[in-house]
């Protein structure tokens, strides 16, 4: 083993003939580093740096903006509906998918998915499609004075199709390998369906399910193609953060663009240091078999 | 009930099956079923000379090149780049491996928007990093491939890990000791293994970017058969109330997104196969 090779510290598991030179290896780390620190540390310090280039005062003028302000609660509004209910049908779907043998189970598992595949920009044209005023229920719901695209309910539901296969795809893989036995277990000893779910199977995916939460309102929070085609941009109204933040940037007013986009980048450091934490507990909850 | 005995392979002595599954189809259907199918009924409501004209105006066709060229150009960068990535915090240790592991996720957690403004103040011309560059990034298509590629970064990364992971060092071991020199050993062994998730997270990306929008608007500067890229087109016919020309264009691309989930879920199965799962 030469003296150079053990500078520079290689994982013990690998040995030295299966590893590459310390050069190679110390070009390979500085070129990933590189790499990401150009597409993604300098844009994420950016960000911080440009909100708090006028300094404090602008910055926090602009956060407390009626308008901003305004933009923050439309925004929380949105995600403390659909988050919820992308939670419930994360856990129905698993539990249907997971705890159950039926046909067309595959094809089910693709369709969840099918959000994942669809622009932004096109989830937001087929809701304008189905409410908008030449939409199918667009005369209906103008003659009862029902809004929904340009208003809350139209964000909320475009948010709900951008976020829907969050929760449960990180549900479904996990319930699918813990099995039914300790579900037919409680079954045996006399539990009821929700007394099942609710002491047995929602314990053992508590931190997926946390997770999958997480996942669902970080997106749900950033969402910006969708709802920008349904939100119709009205401000104080139907803007939420990230529309908020496309008005304040094409005004040029770029300090308080990136002071409200700073909170949302805040936002997305909490969501990566909350996986990690997360992932942790799923590792040990794993490993320390289950319960 | 009638339901699930239709449906069920073998009989549970669970409960909650005909109440989880009805749920879960009907919310299903109301959310992404239903208003999906609004968009391609709404295109057979156009004659078929009216569809052709809109989805292949010169406009759009200069659209489709971008934004395909570029979130090919975009995934490809990331395939490269994603292995390197991969290669390095799976098998070296080095300071601050854990954060670097961690901030690999920070496109699927940033707002697109945020994502967009900053790419923007970045690559502008007194920007941090445009006013070192030779060449104009923002407002030109070279932005446009900036922004899709720090949107499919953590892509290929995520897909390789696990596969990555699995590779212990015996196949490697046997390689060397039957002679082979390292990069034998990468390119005649270790690349063919992870061959099927590279392609899977190549087109994980790819398919990404091709509908990205929040990221791209700001620092593509939209200029009309130069910078445009396909959604904003749609959201622009959308404003003019050309709301059947939308459709159109975004039938096309849901189309091309369709055809490109079923190939991942064919990329999918080949990996498992190849890790002889």
């Amino acid at each position: 083993m030469s003296a150079v090779g053990a500078i520079v510290a290689a994982p013990p598991r690998v040995s030295d003939a299966t590893t590459e030179p310390a050069w190679v290896r110390r070009a390979l780390i500085a070129v990933a580093l590189a790499f990401l620190g150009l597409f993604l540390f300098v844009p994420l310090v950016a960000v911080f740096a440009e909100a708090l280039k006028k300094g404090v005062d602008v910055y926090l003028a602009a956060i407390v903006e009626p308008d901003a302000l305004a933009a923050i609660r439309l925004t929380l509004v949105a995600a403390a509906i659909s988050v919820p209910l992308n939670c419930v049908f994360g856990v129905a779907a698993a539990w249907a998918i997971a705890k159950f043998d039926f046909r067309g189970k595959n094809l089910l598992l693709t369709l969840i998915d099918l959000p994942f595949s669809v622009s932004p920009v096109i989830a937001g044209l087929i809701f304008v499609l189905v409410f908008g005023l030449q939409g199918w229920f667009g005369e209906w719901l103008r003659d009862h004075d029902v809004k929904i695209i340009f208003a809350l309910p139209g964000i909320v539901i475009a948010t709900i199709f951008i976020t829907f296969p969050f929760v449960a795809r990180e549900l479904i893989p996990l319930m699918q390998t813990q099995g039914i036995e300790q579900e037919e277990a409680a079954r045996v000893l006399g539990a009821s369906g929700w007394q099942i779910v609710r002491r047995v199977t929602l314990p053992n995916v508590r931190w997926a399910l946390l997770y999958g939460v997480i996942l669902c309102n970080a997106r749900a929070m950033g969402e910006f193609g969708a709802v920008s085609v349904v939100s119709g941009h009205i401000r104080g109204q139907t803007n939420t953060m990230p529309l908020h933040i496309e008005i304040l940037y094409n005004e040029y007013q770029f300090a308080a663009a990136f002071a409200v986009a700073s909170l949302l980048a805040g936002l997305a450091l909490l969501t990566l240091v909350l996986k990690i934490v997360v992932e942790r507990r799923v590792a040990a909850q794993a490993s320390g078999a289950t319960r | 009930m009638l339901f699930s005995r239709a449906l069920l392979k073998r009989h549970s002595v669970l409960p909650g099956f005909d109440l989880a599954l009805g749920f879960t189809l009907l919310y299903l259907s109301c959310i992404v079923l239903v208003p999906l199918s609004a968009a391609f009924l709404k295109t057979f409501t156009m004659t078929w000379p009216a569809f052709w004209d809109a989805v292949t105006a010169p406009r759009v066709v200069a659209a489709y090149r971008l934004t395909f060229g570029a979130s090919f150009a975009a995934a490809l960068v990331n395939a490269v780049f994603g292995l390197v990535v991969c290669w390095v915090l799976v098998r070296y240790d080095f300071p601050g491996r854990r954060i670097v592991d961690a901030l690999v996720d920070l496109p699927f957690a940033l707002p697109t928007a945020v994502a967009g403004i900053a790419l923007t103040a970045l690559y502008s011309g007194n920007g941090w990093i445009g006013s070192f560059l030779p060449f104009k990034v923002s407002f030109t298509p070279v932005g446009v491939w900036v922004a899709l590629t720090f949107i499919g970064l953590p892509f290929v990364v995520r897909t390789l890990q696990p596969v990555l992971e699995d590779l212990h060092g015996e196949v490697e071991e046997a390689a060397a000791i039957l002679g082979a020199s390292r990069l034998q050993t990468f390119g005649r062994v270790i690349l063919p293994i992870v061959t099927p998730a590279l392609l899977t997270g190549f087109a994980l990306a790819f398919a990404r970017a091709l509908g990205e929008y929040g990221s791209v608007i700001f620092i593509a500067g939209n200029l009309p058969m130069v910078s445009e890229i396909v959604p904003l087109l749609i959201i622009t016919k959308l404003e003019q109330f050309d709301v059947p020309g939308a459709t159109a264009i975004a039938v096309v691309m849901l189309v091309a997104s369709f055809l490109l989930l079923l190939a991942i879920n064919g990329l999918q199965a080949w990996t498992r196969a190849r890790q002889g799962r």
